[in-house]
This record gives structure tokens, C-alpha cells and sequence, in this order.
């Protein structure tokens, strides 16, 4: 995993060149719908108990009752990867607003300030990315103990530099528009410039990148709770699901598979749609 | 041409002190007693003031910084307590066996990516290039470690090939070493090779569109000449740097891959000494892995230039 902040935004929209069918942009979008419904009513829905263990009942296929089957200690997988779902879903838009708000705050003020307070904003990112993104991640999180808050804290720390770079470059590009003259030529002050002039044109820009970086971020999350660095347990995570249950790999491949298609689906449904919507504002920039 | 070179000197060494300094307040401010931490739960009153008193806690930050710093410029990464061995030696024993898994996946994944990536820009908008595209995504997709259980499952679990987990040294026998290295090695490469595979075709698809290439096909060379000789080099760059860039996305799934398949690499050594509570052992892992991936970004810079004409050009003018 990897958290690949600012390469692989760069390298995304070469991966998808070509217009999908509509078809690849509904099933994606469903499943998110889905993946969200599910976990807000993760609490309602008539699930198996996720913490209930049945030591009778360990590593049973699955059935009626137990729809991805039960794992090593008998509890119901479907159940504890719809709450392992909830956690990802969680950290990857948590942590992305929190990239989002610092990083789009910093590279705003960097990009239209420029000379002494862009040098200091600069550095201090170049530090935060001479790190390998989940290395930091793990250290971070190990020296000061995993919990919820803490994971979202850090990655969202991980994705500042990728989005202060976005909003800088185009805030540069922005400050020398007509518009922001006119408005300093009336006389507008520069927070008032900067909140109503160029802020809401940053947003798009932002906003698509937002939904790849949350990708990347339940990609991120998913490999912390493999490790056993994301949120304690019993509190099910998908990537700790699939490192316990990995010993019983032969004998129980669903209770491995089953998060694991949940993980997989969900990021590739992301993806996916974060692909679309950078696809059309690039259209859209370019007839501008 | 000479204040310049100065000049990114004193910005390597202005990164390179910065990691320490983060490397050293990630540890020195996290919550809890480090005496405490390497001592466990057991130890008495006396011992851990003993221990603070020989790790220098009670001094000032500053002051545990420069001393730490000027044990870490000799190569003195501190010494491990359970293990007893010293941090530098246990990370540069340990080392080689990423360092293969990062090369190898390097080459296994280029060697993937290039044929197939030259393919699907000749054949632009075949249904081989459309598939190509799907499957990127969905080898994008999952992390390191899905794609890895899944190998374990096909080729350890059903059909026996080969070994799910453990590692024989290149020393003691080179056939086991590669049994032992092969599922890593391609679990690391099969996540970066559609990155590569797109880049390259991407680019290439824009070579292909320019005169020299219309020059060449008009002369009459057979296809596979233009795209070897003619179209690769100028379309490789941004896959170079690329490729140097990634090296520290995959040092983190080095970390994954290694744990997964029990590769006694330094992300094990990390991943061990964080369950352990071996604080001085994941410092100086987190501050080898971070100078190495500098050092290894400047280099990619440097490499750049010297193969990209253009590039050199522009820094000459500059």
C-alpha cells in the first residue's frame, strides 16, 4: 500500500483514457450508494450479532443464515465486514476532508501570497513527503497508539502536500486572472478575494481529486488494520479481518475472500468513478 | 552550473536533517516513558531511573537530539535491548532481502509492463488495449497484501508449487531463494506493472503520432523496428521517472509484502520491533528507510537529466 500521494495522481488519468460504457459508471456508483447505505444502517439491518462468538459454529460455509459464512471464532463474516466497511468508509473520507481543508487551505494562502510565507509552506511539505507515505503512517501511528481519530489524523497529515500542490498551482494561475484584478481594483480586501473570488474555483478541481485520494485512503487504512495498526480490536476492520483469518485460508477461504471482495469493490468502484469525473472537468477545462 | 550543484547540496542536507529531527520527535514526544517502554511492564524504580539516566532522558530536547545525531553520523543507531545487537546491525543485516524484493519486483514489473504497454499503443483502441485498461484498474485496486493472499491461495494452497511463506539466503541455495522470493517478488510487481503498462502506452501513443515515426514507416521498416528503435526512448521518460518515484510507495508495500509471506527484510524488522515495543529499533528503521528514499529521489533526478536531452538543455539555460 501504499499511499501514493502525489504520483499517482499524476499518473491517473493516463490510466483510463477511453470513455467507458455507461454501464461501468452505474455499477460503480450503486455499489458506493450501496456501500454507504449499508454502513449508516449498519445498526438497523437484520444482521447476525458481528460480536457474537459460537465456538460450535467456527468456519462455516456459507448459508442461509450466515451469507458469507462464520469465521474462526464462529462470528458472522457478512456482518463483520459490513462494520469493517463502515471503518474504511470512515477513515477514507475523514482523512481526505482533513487533507483537503489543511492542505486547499495552505496551498490557497501559498499561491496567492507567494514569496517569504510559499518558501515556508513549501519546505514543510517536502519534509512531510521525504518519507514513504506508509512508513511515516506506521510510525506515527505506532509511537502514539492506534485509535480512530488518530489514523484519520495521520493520513489526512499524508495527503496535505498533494492537495496544497493542486490548490497552490492553481490558485498561481488564478491570482493573475482579470476577475481578481477587478476585485482588488475595487478595493476588495485579500481574505475576501481569496474566499469569494478564487475558492470557489478551486472547488472542482479539489473535489475530483478528493474522490481518488479516498481511494487511496481506504487502501492506506486497510493496510494499517492488516498490520494491526488501525482501530484496536474487537472492533472489526476489514484488513484485520483478512490477517486473522488467513491462517484458515485452505480450510475457510470465505471468511478471508468475503471482506476482501468488500475491500476490493469498494476501491475499485472509487477509482473508477474519481477516473470519470477528473475525465470530465479536463473536457470541460479544456473547452473553457 | 557549480552554485547550483551548491545549492541542491545544501537543500539534500537541509531534508536529510529534517528526517532526523521528525524521526527523532516522533519518538522522543509520544506519550509514555521510553525506559519504561524498553524495560516492559516488570521493571523496577531503580532499574528505569538507571536507563533514563544512561539514555540521557533527563536532558534537555535539544540536547538529546545533538547527541543522538552525532551517534547516528557515526553509524550509531542505539542497541537493541531484547535482541541485543546493535540497531545499525540488525537493519543492514536485513537489508539485502528488500532491497531483492524491491529490485525484483522493478524488474518483473518493467518486464510485464513494457511488451504489453508497446503493444497496446500499436494496437491503440483494440479490444486488447480496452481489456488492458480494465485490468489495470483492477490490479490498481486492491492493496498489496489482497493480491498476495490470492497467489498464496492458487499457487502455495491448490496447486503446491510453491511456498506460502519463510526464505532461504541467495547464499545457501539460489534455486530456493528464487522459490522463496518468486510469490513476493511478483504479488510487489503485479500491483505496479499497470502503472507502467499505461505510462508507457500513453506516451508512446504520442510518439507514434509525430513526423520522425511517419518518416520511418514511410521508408518502409518493418513495425517492430520503429517501435524499438525509434518510438521507445523518446516515449520512456515519464516511465522512468516513474519508476524512481515509486520506489517509496514501494518501500510501504515492501513492509506489507514482507509480513505477509514472513521475508526477514527491514519491514519485517519494523513491523517486529513496533509488536514489541523495540523503540529504538523502529526509529532507526524509519530513518534508514527515509534517507534511503532522499537519496534515492536524487538520484532519479540526476539519472533524468543525463537521458533526457531536453531536460539537460533547460537546466544549462536556466
Amino acid at each position: 500500500m501504499t499511499l501514493p500521494a502525489a504520483e499517482t495522481a499524476a499518473m491517473r488519468p493516463s490510466v483510463g483514457r477511453f470513455r467507458l460504457p455507461s454501464l461501468a459508471m452505474s455499477l460503480p456508483a450503486a455499489w458506493i450508494v450501496l456501500a454507504l447505505a449499508v454502513s449508516l444502517a449498519a445498526p438497523l439491518l437484520p444482521l447476525p450479532d458481528p460480536f457474537r462468538q459460537a465456538l460450535l459454529r467456527t468456519l462455516q460455509p456459507p448459508s442461509w443464515a450466515h451469507w458469507l459464512g462464520t469465521d474462526s471464532l464462529g462470528r458472522d463474516v457478512l456482518a463483520r465486514s459490513i462494520l469493517g466497511l463502515r471503518v474504511s468508509l470512515l477513515v477514507g473520507v475523514g482523512s481526505v476532508a482533513f487533507g483537503l481543508a489543511v492542505g486547499g487551505a495552505l496551498g490557497l494562502v501559498s499561491g496567492y501570497f507567494r514569496s517569504r510565507v510559499d518558501l515556508w509552506i513549501s519546505a514543510a511539505m517536502t519534509v512531510i513527503l521525504s518519507f514513504p507515505p506508509l512508513v511515516l503512517a506506521i510510525a506515527i501511528v505506532s509511537y502514539a497508539g492506534p485509535s480512530l481519530v488518530l489514523v484519520i489524523v495521520t493520513l489526512g497529515i499524508l495527503f496535505v502536500p498533494s492537495f496544497a500542490r493542486i490548490a497552490r498551482a492553481n490558485t498561481l494561475s488564478l491570482a493573475d486572472r482579470e476577475f481578481v484584478l477587478a476585485a482588488r481594483a475595487m478595493g476588495m480586501r485579500n481574505g475576501r478575494i481569496l474566499a469569494q473570488e478564487i475558492l470557489p474555483n478551486l472547488a472542482a478541481p479539489l473535489i475530483a481529486y478528493s474522490m481518488l485520494m479516498v481511494a487511496v485512503a481506504v487502501i492506506a487504512e486497510a493496510s494499517l488494520s492488516f498490520l494491526g495498526l488501525s482501530v484496536p480490536p474487537p472492533e472489526p476492520t476489514l484488513g484485520g479481518m483478512i490477517a486473522t483469518e488467513r491462517a484458515n485460508l485452505l480450510d475457510a477461504p470465505w471468511a478471508v475472500f468475503g471482506p476482501a471482495a468488500v475491500l476490493f469493490l469498494t476501491v475499485l468502484s472509487l477509482n473508477v468513478l474519481g477516473d470519470q469525473v477528473q475525465r470530465r472537468l479536463d473536457r470541460r477545462e479544456a473547452a473553457l | 552550473m557549480l552554485a547550483k550543484g551548491l545549492r541542491h547540496a545544501a537543500s539534500l542536507v537541509g531534508i536529510l536533517f529534517s528526517v532526523s529531527l521528525i524521526t527523532f520527535l516522533l519518538m522522543n514526544l509520544a506519550p509514555g516513558d521510553p525506559a519504561l517502554a524498553i524495560l516492559g511492564e516488570t521493571a523496577t524504580p531503580e532499574s528505569i531511573a538507571a536507563l533514563r539516566d544512561s539514555l540521557g532522558l533527563d536532558l534537555p530536547l535539544w540536547h538529546r537530539y545533538l547527541s543522538w545525531l552525532g551517534g547516528v553520523l557515526q553509524g550509531d543507531l542505539g542497541h537493541s535491548f531484547r535482541a541485543n545487537e546493535s540497531v545499525a546491525g540488525a537493519i543492514l543485516q536485513r537489508f539485502p532481502v528488500t532491497l531483492e524484493l524491491l529490485i525484483g519486483a522493478q524488474v518483473v514489473a518493467l518486464g510485464l509492463a513494457i511488451p504489453a504497454g508497446i503493444y497496446t499503443a500499436y494496437r491503440a483502441r483494440s479490444a486488447a488495449d480496452k481489456a488492458s485498461l480494465a485490468i489495470s484498474l483492477s490490479f490498481v485496486s486492491p492493496p498489496p497484501f489482497l493480491i498476495g493472499i490470492v497467489l498464496v491461495y492458487v499457487f502455495a494452497l491448490q496447486f503446491g508449487m510453491l511456498p506460502a511463506t519463510g526464505y532461504t539466503p541467495l547464499g545457501e541455495s539460489i534455486v530456493g531463494n528464487l522459490r522463496t522470493m518468486a510469490l513476493p517478488v511478483l504479488t510487489l510487481a503485479l500491483f505496479e506493472f499497470p502503472v507502467y503498462m499505461r505510462l508507457l502506452r500513453s506516451d508512446m501513443v504520442r510518439t507514434l503520432q509525430q513526423n520522425f515515426i511517419s518518416l520511418a514507416r514511410a521508408i518502409g521498416l518493418p513495425p517492430w523496428r520503429i517501435l524499438l528503435g525509434h518510438a521507445l526512448r523518446p516515449s520512456s521518460f515519464s516511465l522512468i521517472t516513474v519508476v524512481g518515484i515509486n520506489m517509496g510507495r514501494l518501500i510501504g508495500g515492501a513492509v506489507i509484502v514482507e509480513v505477509l509471506f514472513g521475508l526477514p527484510g527491514i519491514g519485517d524488522l519494523l513491523v517486529n520491533g513496533i509488536y514489541q515495543r523495540e523503540y529504538l529499533i523502529v526509529q532507526g528503521v524509519v530513518l534508514f528507510v527515509g534517507v534511503f528514499f532522499v537519496l534515492i529521489n536524487i538520484v532519479v533526478d540526476l539519472l533524468y537529466g543525463l537521458l533526457d536531452p531536453r531536460v539537460r538543455l533547460d537546466a544549462a539555460r536556466r
